[in-house]
């Protein structure tokens, strides 16, 4: 048996690329190869390889869960959780965090390399699954030399992906965490994706999805989609604590139509500074593979027979004002697990935040993370 | 560890055998589950209604799930644990034989612990005063109690009776000490029932 890499091993550490030759096999039927996935690793494998723990990312997130984006310069999207004398500690554990494919931070996305054409997929690439989401991230442990993972965690769309991995490899999985999520994409969440999906889709400069080679790209359409989305990610009473009724900058109604009120400025804001990190085809393709997403579709309708195969020790977090995947959507994956006689806990946290709740400052959050991580070890 | 949990508790957990499957109904931070954990290497999944409480179960490393013990019974399979546990949990229920008859599809056994609404010092606080009795075991006024179906002992036994269960034990306390069963309805602050179908 191998022995554990050393901090040299050029496949570790941070702005890692891996460029995998696949082909990897989709759910649509379709196969994908080479296949890049860009990641992060944080911390050290130990000896018998027993602290990985894989982070899985939002539908925007990406690779940089606990350090700097190159692009906006912010801090990891999750340093409140990662990081020293956090719940996940490079200390004591070796920590991936992958993009997604179909996204656009390095991994295969419609902006990569089509080696058929010599040019970019475009609406070529094939459409994904978040199952198959998690079979690239498979494929980069293979790569890593990871076996198993300690624990599989993520939030919102993350989290679909973290509950997907006890249901396609059971073996590989010891516990797994899944905040703010669901296990299946509801009418409502489709709606909102489609509006999103339109929006970029009637920008003028979308054009089809080719529009690579060009200056022009369909940067108003994406950023009317953020906006839409961010609505849903937010809370009545977060939105009307934090704006109000107020007008921005300006003592009094113009009678026009700019951004008189603050919301409106702050949602304008949200949109353009969006697109200037994200390519709006992978925001096509990540929006559809969650609107695909049901797992107890995937098992005969039956979401409790989706983990029989799985020993996984479960924990689920919700969010009150979280309107977007409510607590019944975890509750309904509780159930699941109950009447397959999986360990679960699950916990309705308080916060004004909405879905965002999980990103922001949550002392209980981090409690319930840390006890849950740390009960694997009694 | 045992020893420092509350009386009816202790007493639970010194009759849970060694590597039971274990369900706590209202399990608050999870004490009776992290002793039988720590003392008897028993699987112990919790239930619980309070957020707060759960956090803090989940956060000692104990499995706990935020729920209703009137609603979400329903969702566990049969006999899926060797032991239901509900410990003063009974009386706050709104429907507590519903929820006893749940104890009993999903464990083999059951404890029930309950505060018995017939000791003496209630009855005479009731006869003599004319007041709801408010005690060192029942503190709360009449208005802001959670026991919404106070029950004594000879009701339960009445109860179990009548839907043709089976009581395999019982135990009485008096403040944190086992007490007889003669006279149990009128001397016992406490009572623990273990039953099966």
């Amino acid at each position: 048996m191998a022995s554990a890499p050393t901090t040299d091993d050029n496949r570790f550490g941070l702005r890692r690329q891996a460029r995998l030759p696949g082909p990897l096999r989709l759910d649509s039927g379709a196969a994908l190869g080479p296949v890049d996935i860009a990641y992060e690793t944080y911390g050290r494998m130990n000896e018998d390889k027993s602290n990985v723990i894989l982070i899985c990312h939002a539908l925007t997130g990406d690779q940089y869960v606990a350090s700097d984006h190159p692009v906006t310069g912010k801090p990891g999207w999750w340093w409140r959780m990662v990081g020293e004398g956090k719940p996940v500690d490079p200390a004591r554990h070796f920590i991936i965090c992958s993009n997604v494919i179909g996204s656009c931070m390095g991994s295969s996305g419609p902006a990569s390399v089509d080696p058929a054409i010599n040019g970019p997929y475009a609406m070529r690439f094939p459409v994904l699954t978040i199952a198959d989401m998690v079979r690239a991230q498979a494929m980069l442990l293979d790569h890593l030399g990871v076996d198993r993972l300690s624990a599989v965690i993520g939030g919102s769309m993350g989290g679909m992906q973290a509950l997907s991995w006890p249901t396609l490899f059971p073996d590989r999985v010891e516990a797994c965490i899944v905040i703010a999520s669901t296990a299946r994409h509801s009418a409502q969440n489709i709606a909102f994706h489609e509006v999103g999906r339109q929006a970029i889709m009637a920008d003028p400069n979308w054009r089809g999805g080719d529009y690579y080679a060009d200056a022009q790209v369909p940067s108003a359409g994406l950023a009317v989609a953020r906006m839409a989305a961010h609505i849903t990610y937010l809370s009545e009473a977060g939105l009307t604590e934090k704006f109000g009724r107020r007008l921005q900058g300006r003592d009094a109604k113009t009678f026009g139509f700019d951004a008189d009120f603050q919301v409106e400025s702050y949602l304008r804001h949200q949109g353009l500074s969006f697109v200037e990190r994200f390519d709006a085809n992978s925001y096509l393709y990540i929006t559809r593979a969650m609107d695909y997403y049901d797992i107890a579709e995937d098992h005969g309708g039956s979401l409790a027979s989706a983990f029989a195969a799985s020993r996984a020790r479960f924990c689920l977090v919700s969010f009150d004002t979280d309107w977007l995947y409510p607590t019944a959507e975890s509750r309904i994956i509780v159930h699941a697990l109950n009447a397959s006689g999986a360990q679960a806990s699950f916990v309705e946290l308080s916060s004004p935040f909405g879905h965002d709740a999980f990103l922001l400052e949550c002392p209980e959050l981090n409690r319930v993370v840390n006890g849950f991580l740390k009960g694997g070890r009694a | 560890m045992i020893d420092n949990l509350r009386p009816d508790l202790a007493l639970i957990a010194r009759m849970v055998k060694p590597d039971a499957r274990v369900l706590d109904v209202g399990c608050g931070e999870g004490g009776l589950m992290a002793a039988l954990r720590d003392t008897k290497k028993v699987d112990a999944r919790g239930l619980e209604i309070d957020a707060g409480n759960v956090a803090a179960a989940v956060g000692r490393g104990l499995s706990v799930v935020q729920g209703d013990a009137d609603t979400d019974l329903t969702y566990y399979p049969d006999a899926s644990f060797d032991y239901a546990i509900l410990s003063q949990t009974l009386q706050t229920t709104r429907r507590p034989d519903l929820v006893v008859d749940e104890l009993l599809r999903i464990g083999r056994q059951a404890f029930v612990s309950f505060p018995n609404f017939a000791h003496w010092r209630g009855r005479l606080s009731l006869l003599w005063g004319g007041r709801m009795p408010v005690t060192r075991l029942l503190p709360d006024t009449w208005y802001d109690t959670l026991n919404i179906h106070h029950v004594t002992v000879d009701d339960f036994r009445a109860l179990v009776k009548e839907r043709g269960w089976t009581i395999d034990g019982q135990w009485f306390l008096k403040g944190d000490k086992e007490t007889t069963h003669a006279n149990a309805n009128l001397f016992a602050e406490h009572a623990v029932f273990l039953l099966r179908r």
